[in-house]
């Protein structure tokens, strides 16, 4: 907790995340432009899906990051409501719209994929259904944290939101395992992938790619959600004065 | 007990509930989120007769068979322990193979035959390479 003390300075913050912020976008672009690269063209199509199964290399990273996003404001909530982490709700305000955007993009490359392999674009199954409810969330979260925001909230009842809104991960994790779903089950656990080695190496350049942009963006949300408080503390005073 | 840990024993409990409140929900609403009757639930309780519902499981092998008017299929639906008869008049997904997972909309008869309106295809989780696969794709885990 320490370390995470010295950045309730925002100014130490913003040293520190102003160069890290094109640093991180950066690296993300590149890592993406290789996993496309290297999964439109250097991986076999899949035995039973064809080139379909490419999808994957965007579904499964937008997947992740739409849940990464809400753990994300999970812990920021945490970090607020237990130590009072100064720039606890700014993260969570800036991580909840990107975090959307992830959730809708797997969404709709999960309906594009389903498409040709089962047969349809939508159904409502657990998983399917799961999401779209995680999505909805997410939109409720960003419309909470606006208006608590504008009324000079401390950001207290978003929190509550945030980690009333984790009952969702689970459900998504598990619906493909205890429910009877048209989505297949995890291919990637803790102990390992039932993806080929040979379509499965692209994916982590992705994954990582997709973070990284996912993380710069967050940064410069937050360093724009700052700037905008700073600006207005000052028309405040100068109002005053 | 200072503040902190008095509200950081909140969060912890909230969590906690949070936690139970998704095993709740995945336990309990099993039956009513389930996509499709297997054929081993069927056989276990009769399916409503009177609406639509889905049947799910695999293609039994070598069931599939062709009727003469060129757009009928029969076929048998299994999940290892059971297994449903299905007609279905139409175009079949690409998927559609035997040993492989498939979803039927339509409604049970009372001779416990299904009669599909629409067919969708079920993959497993499993992605490989078509010389990895060979000639052999069963699904081994669709089965629930």
């Amino acid at each position: 907790m320490t370390t995470l003390h010295a950045f309730a300075n925002p100014a130490r913050f913003l040293k520190v995340a102003k160069p890290l912020t094109p640093v991180l976008f950066w690296a993300g672009v590149l890592l993406v432009a290789i996993g496309c690269w290297a999964g439109l063209t250097r991986t076999p199509p899949d035995y039973l899906q064809g080139e379909t199964v490419r999808i994957l290399y965007i579904h499964v990273p937008a997947a992740w990051l739409g849940m990464g996003g809400w753990s994300g404001i999970a812990l920021s909530s945490i970090a607020l409501l237990v130590w009072r982490h100064p720039l606890a709700s700014i993260a969570a305000r800036a991580i909840a719209p990107v975090g959307a955007a992830f959730a809708a993009l797997c969404l709709v490359t999960g309906s594009i994929w389903g498409r040709p392999t089962w047969g349809t674009w939508w159904q409502w199954d657990g998983r399917l259904t799961a999401m779209l409810l995680l999505f909805f969330v997410y939109c409720g979260y960003v419309a909470l944290a606006r208006a608590d925001a504008e009324r000079g909230g401390d950001g207290r009842i978003p929190a509550l939101f945030g980690i009333a809104g984790t009952v969702l991960l689970p459900v998504i994790r598990y619906s493909v395992v205890w429910w009877n779903t048209l989505h297949q089950g995890p291919s990637i656990g803790l102990t390992g992938s039932s993806i080929d080695g040979a379509i499965l190496w692209p994916l982590p350049f992705m994954l990582i790619g997709f973070t990284a942009i996912f993380a710069a963006i967050v940064l410069m949300r937050m360093r724009t959600l700052l700037a905008r408080a700073k600006a207005e503390a000052r028309l405040r005073r100068m109002a005053r004065a | 007990m200072t503040a902190k840990t008095q509200r950081m024993l909140l969060v912890a409990l909230a969590l906690g509930a949070v936690a139970l409140a998704a095993l709740l929900a995945l336990s309990a609403l099993k039956d009513q989120a389930a996509f499709f009757y297997a054929p081993s639930d069927v056989a276990r309780r009769a399916p409503p007769l009177d609406r639509a519902v889905r049947l799910g499981g695999m293609v039994a092998a070598g069931s599939v068979r062709r009727a003469a008017d060129g757009v009928t299929v029969h076929f048998t639906v299994t999940d290892g322990r059971a297994t449903t008869p299905v007609t279905y008049a139409g175009i079949v997904p690409d998927l559609f193979r035997e040993k492989s997972g498939v979803v039927a909309e339509g409604r049970f008869k009372p001779d416990g035959g299904f009669v599909a309106t629409n067919l969708l295809a079920k993959h497993d989780e499993r992605y490989m390479p078509p010389q990895v696969a060979g000639a052999m794709h069963e699904t081994k885990t669709l089965a629930q």
